[in-house]
């Protein structure tokens, strides 16, 4: 029975979740043209750019850079599930950070300079907010006992009441993940925002890059799913949470330029890092 | 198949060229992107980078040294892809057509599908050619197409 259940989600979170992460970016979309005063581009605008970049002509620079594709989407896609089966949260960061790591070594696979500059940048972001989710790991540990997601769908008290330093710790982590300014320095996906021409994912096209599209919708709803643990004792609560978290993000997105690499790891270790380990100290001592 | 018809009707990406004039048509083009006007309502999104755009947009007479940059972009695009000329300068040359280090219209270097004379070429018109440009990428021709017959 429980290998049946395991089946039915991983297929409903297969087909799902590009449908929920699509979405949202349609969403976020209309959101930010209401913001700017325009009508902006129907709220289904992802799915049709994917479809489009999907039946473009194939071009690769090299076969290797198609590999490292399918292994970005598949890690990504792979720590989705795994969260939503309730397994082992320590575990679902490596694969998740392995996800990252396809793609930096896609895009450092080609000659391009912006692609090699745009993947340094993802280095260095991936550096930077790498301790703060080891530190959320650590703290949902010193709370739970357990490292295991399942844990905290049986808790009676949410996890924000213990942790409310640690969620605000994951902002810029979550902005820096799904590349939005200011942290928008490695590339942007969908917007028409240009540095470096398109940073990491330049030399991607047509089915590569809708494949890229593809897992950032999964790593979107990966992380909106790490948001609702910090209210998983309802349903409500932590759909409501996360659609704040988001909600703010794509305020934050339009009311900040685009800083360096250097401001963004002084600023995020400083802060972001400091925050979390206050918290998690405290848990320490007075728990 | 019709959804990926659709799909390419409702999300072209752009790419602007300026090929080196005096910007006019380049300011109009980017009128047209701006919240007034509004590309994105069709999906329309100015990437500037080759291997993610449908349309090239060249604006500006093409010359000497700018011409192997307009035919390096238009190759490193995907297909289906579109070359829409905007102003009368990359239309036929315009005032310049027989300087001596210009092309005479920018379908002396890449075939053209659209263009769009005017001096300086009003949004209006730059919206009415992309939007047709767009039919033409739901119903790509075939690659042959895109071999420069003039």
């Amino acid at each position: 029975m429980s290998y049946l259940r395991g089946l039915g989600i991983v297929l409903a979170t297969l087909f799902l979740a590009p449908l929920i992460g699509g979405l949202l970016t349609g969403v976020e979309r209309k959101v930010i043209a209401r913001l700017q005063g325009r009508v902006g581009p129907p709220i289904t605008q992802p799915f049709y750019d994917l479809v489009k970049l999907w039946s473009k002509q194939p071009q690769a620079v090299n076969r290797i850079q198609v590999v490292y594709v399918y292994a970005h989407l598949f890690f990504m896609v792979v720590s989705l599930l795994a969260f939503l089966l309730g397994q082992d949260l320590l575990l679902i960061l490596f694969i998740f950070s392995f996800a990252s790591v396809a793609l930096i070594l896609g895009g450092l696979s080609v000659d391009s300079p912006y692609s090699r500059i745009g993947s340094q940048r993802e280095i260095i972001q991936l550096v930077t907010y790498e301790p703060i989710l080891v530190l959320l790991v650590i703290a949902y540990y010193q709370v739970t006992g357990s490292f295991l997601v399942s844990k905290a769908w049986g808790l009676t008290q949410p996890l924000l009441y213990t942790l409310p330093l640690v969620l605000a710790s994951f902002l810029p982590v979550f902005i820096i993940k799904v590349r939005k300014s200011p942290f928008d320095l490695a590339t942007q996906l969908h917007e028409p925002h240009q540095e470096l021409v398109k940073g990491i994912i330049t030399e991607y096209s047509g089915p590569y890059l809708a494949m890229i599209e593809l897992a950032s919708w999964y790593e979107l709803v990966f992380l909106l799913a790490l948001v609702t643990l910090f209210w998983a004792t309802d349903w409500v609560g932590g759909l409501v949470l996360a659609a704040i978290f988001f909600f703010t993000v794509i305020v934050i997105d339009n009311i900040t330029p685009r800083v360096t690499y250097s401001w963004m790891v002084k600023f995020v270790w400083k802060v972001g890092l400091g925050l979390a380990v206050v918290n998690v100290t405290w848990l320490y001592l007075w728990k | 198949m019709p959804w990926v018809k659709s799909a390419r009707i409702h999300s072209p990406w752009l790419l602007h060229l300026e090929t080196g004039g005096c910007n006019g048509c380049a300011i109009e083009f980017i009128a047209a992107l701006t919240p007034l006007y509004d590309l994105e309502r069709f999906g329309m999104l100015n990437t500037g980078n080759p291997k993610h755009a449908d349309i090239l947009v060249v604006t500006g007479c093409v010359n000497a040294r700018s011409k192997r940059v307009l035919r390096n972009l238009y190759e490193q695009m995907a297909e289906p892809k579109v070359v829409v000329a905007v102003g009368v300068c990359a239309c036929t040359g315009g005032i310049f057509h027989d300087g001596y280090n210009l092309a005479p219209g920018a379908d002396k270097v890449v075939p053209v599908d659209i263009y769009v004379p005017n001096c300086a070429a009003r949004p209006e018109a730059i919206i009415d050619a992309l939007l047709t440009a767009v039919d033409l990428l739901a119903e790509p021709t075939g690659g042959d197409k895109h071999v420069n017959q003039r």
